[in-house]
């Protein structure tokens, strides 16, 4: 029996509300021609069938990933689902239905448009992790210690754990501008993500505004004049990221 | 004198010290301590001339004791002097620590006193930050040629890298612009770090909580452009380092011409940037593609091509070894194909194994095809739009040449040379310990 494919899957946008849609999708022999987020507006002529999100069903999902393909291939969907891939879900749902079919050995298959185009997407998604946990920068306030990143990936979840672990002793919070995410983290204590559209900051105090003076003038003082290369840095350090940093702050 | 003016001066002295990696530590944090090392290391910026910023970098003190007349900070020159407390470091560390400013410190000084007293002072620093503070984060530090290798051996218990600067590449060049500074007393440390490392390390297998030693091992750097050693001599050199002291990384740094005295060249000369990035591509031939040093700078040719980088250039020189088969070819030949690189060359081994490989394969795996096209075959078949038995022919198509200026050709790509200003001319330390 062929899949059906004129119809369109909507859900809640989180990873179990995904992990529902291929249950569904493989339950009902249906291939989605599109896997739409509930808050993206709705324009389609074909059928809509909204999935709801059953932790249950989740669970299976994810344990049958682990099963039939790998423990790799989990991470690489879980990874690849916070990239900025076009069309993620479809292409997810693609490479899953691919690797149930085919097993571990797709993972080694690294030439194939159907695993090549979400190894990209993940391996962009953890680089800009990385760097992240370079450029984020806190400013401590009566010390609580509050970051702001600008991201183009959702990263958040890929750095908490390196930050929850360095800083174990402090209470912090990283708010992430671009996904409305945020993470906050109690000393001593579990982390939690929250949802937030905005974040307002009170202003610093003298002992912060002089923390940031030192490591403007050490920032400025490290460079030497006679190898000044812009272009060098900006290839390293592109400027979107100087927006939160303290080194390029007025 | 506030401490803005002490950071200014210190940083301003520490500038010219190449290495700035937090790498080779892997130590994950603890409850309630600040701090973690990743293995990898963590740029936390990028200064105006593009170089990485991971530590803190500073001198401990400016206030030098010695008189060495290349060097900026030498007793009677004219030049502001500082120095930090122990507490001042401990404090700026620990606060740019905590606002991920940095991944830890990098402190070396000028010779205040004596190198005991120095070397003390900056063992005061590290004992606050481990023990006091329970800091976990990376720290590396310069053991002062000198010091009482009881010192030494301390340091090393609370650093992460310790680095002795090799300063020139022959104890001739050294003998002529630092007499002041000898062979023996620059290895020496170096083969105490070595020890060191090797005891703790065989102690760490017996023990579970032998205390470490220098984990992410040792470094130098030394001034290329300053003396008339060839590039191969200096290679040689870096390969025997390497070998002979176990380090971890051999740092280049280009001469700019800051004196002018007779046995240096001339203020005008200009930085010889490309040449030490050909250092860098062939030091990386030597660490992690299985090169030699002998293979990659021939006696008949001891200096590197301007034009064409170093695995290029041993490439067109060994015509007779291409094309290989992508699909059959061991690892070790897949390194040595100019535009495959070890990330791409391990992904062509997990990939052949499923199915065999065409050309488009191999751009979705990395592979720079615009240089490798002219060694390879794909079953069996050739991409080259050249014939394969006139290297010349070859050379000429993947040199860096593509469409520059002869101007442009004094400077790899990705580096740019503006001529060096007074200030930093005159500023310029040729090597500092």
């Amino acid at each position: 029996m062929p899949y059906r494919t004129d119809l369109v899957y909507r859900y809640d946008g989180t990873l179990d509300g995904f992990f529902c849609c291929v249950y569904h999708c493989v339950s009902l022999r249906e291939l989605p021609c599109a896997i739409e987020s509930l808050d993206s507006p709705q324009e389609t002529l074909f059928p809509v069938r909204e999935i709801e999100t059953q932790e249950e069903l989740a669970r299976r999902v994810e344990a049958s990933i682990r099963k039939k393909i790998s423990q790799e291939a989990y991470c690489l969907v879980r990874d690849a689902f916070l990239s900025i891939l076009e069309e993620k879900e479809r292409k997810l749902l693609r490479f899953l239905l691919w690797g149930y079919r085919e097993g571990a050995r797709v993972m080694n298959m690294l030439a194939d448009k159907r695993i090549h185009e979400l190894s990209q997407a993940v391996l962009h998604a953890r680089h800009e992790a990385h760097l992240f946990t370079g450029f984020l920068r806190f400013s401590d306030y009566d010390g609580f210690l509050i970051a702001r990143i600008t991201p183009k990936n959702s990263v958040l979840p890929l750095i908490a754990p390196h930050f929850c672990e360095r800083f174990s002793g402090e209470n912090f919070m990283i708010w992430d501008q671009t996904h409305k995410l945020g993470l906050l983290h109690e000393k001593d204590g579990e982390y939690r993500f929250f949802q937030a559209d905005e974040m307002e900051l009170l202003s610093p105090d003298e002992k912060e505004l002089q923390c940031r003076a030192l490591w403007k003038k050490f920032y400025e003082t490290i460079a030497i004049e006679g190898r000044k290369n812009p272009r060098l840095r900006s290839t390293h350090m592109p400027k979107r990221y100087w927006q939160d940093m303290t080194e390029f702050q007025k | 004198m506030d401490l803005l003016e002490k950071l200014e001066i210190l940083t301003d002295a520490a500038k010219y010290d190449v290495a700035c990696t937090s790498s080779g530590t892997d130590r994950s944090g603890q409850k309630g301590k600040l701090g973690s090392a990743v293995s990898c290391g963590i740029c936390h910026s990028f200064s105006a001339d593009g170089r990485c910023i991971s530590l803190l970098k500073v001198l401990m003190s400016n206030d030098c004791a010695f008189d060495c007349r290349y060097c900026v900070n030498r007793r009677k020159n004219e030049v502001r002097r500082a120095t930090f407390t122990p507490e001042e470091l401990v404090s700026l560390t620990i606060d740019f620590y905590r606002r991920n400013y940095i991944e830890g410190l990098f402190l070396s000084s000028a010779v205040v006193k004596n190198a005991d007293y120095t070397s003390e002072r900056m063992l005061k620093v590290l004992e606050l930050l481990r023990e006091r503070e329970g800091f976990r984060g990376y720290i590396h530090v310069k053991a002062i040629p000198g010091a009482d290798a009881a010192l030494t051996q301390r340091l090393g218990l609370y650093a992460d890298r310790m680095s002795v600067n090799i300063e020139l590449p022959s104890e001739k060049s050294l003998s002529l612009l630092a007499p002041q500074k000898s062979k023996e007393k620059i290895l020496s440390p170096m083969a105490q770090i070595r020890d060191g490392i090797q005891e703790h390390s065989a102690a760490m297998v017996k023990y579970r909580h032998a205390p470490h030693f220098v984990p992410a091992g040792q470094s130098t750097q030394m001034i290329v452009g300053a003396t008339p050693e060839t590039d191969r001599k200096i290679l040689m050199l870096t390969q025997g380092l390497y070998r002979k002291y176990a380090l971890k990384r051999v740092f280049f740094s280009a001469y700019l011409p800051v004196v002018n005295d007779r046995n240096l060249p001339a203020k005008n000369t200009p930085v010889p940037l490309l040449r030490e990035h050909r250092l860098y591509q062939a030091d990386w031939l030597l660490r992690y593609y299985g090169f030699r040093a002998e293979e990659i700078l021939e006696e008949n040719a001891p200096d590197f091509d301007p034009l064409l980088d170093p695995k290029c250039n041993w490439a067109v020189r060994h015509m007779d070894q291409f094309p290989v088969e992508v699909n059959r070819a061991p690892y070790e030949m897949l390194l040595r194909v100019p535009g495959i690189g070890v990330k791409s060359a391990r992904r062509i081994m997990v990939a052949r194994k499923q199915s065999s490989l065409d050309f488009d394969a191999l751009k979705k795996l990395g592979v720079v095809l615009k240089r490798a096209r002219f060694f390879l075959l794909c079953r069996g078949k050739s991409i080259s739009p050249l014939p394969m038995d006139h290297p010349a022919v070859i050379a000429g198509a993947i040199s860096e040449r593509g469409g520059l200026s002869g101007a442009q050709l004094e400077i790899p790509e990705q580096l740019s040379l503006f001529s060096p200003t007074k200030e930093d001319q005159i500023k310029c330390l040729t090597g500092q310990i």
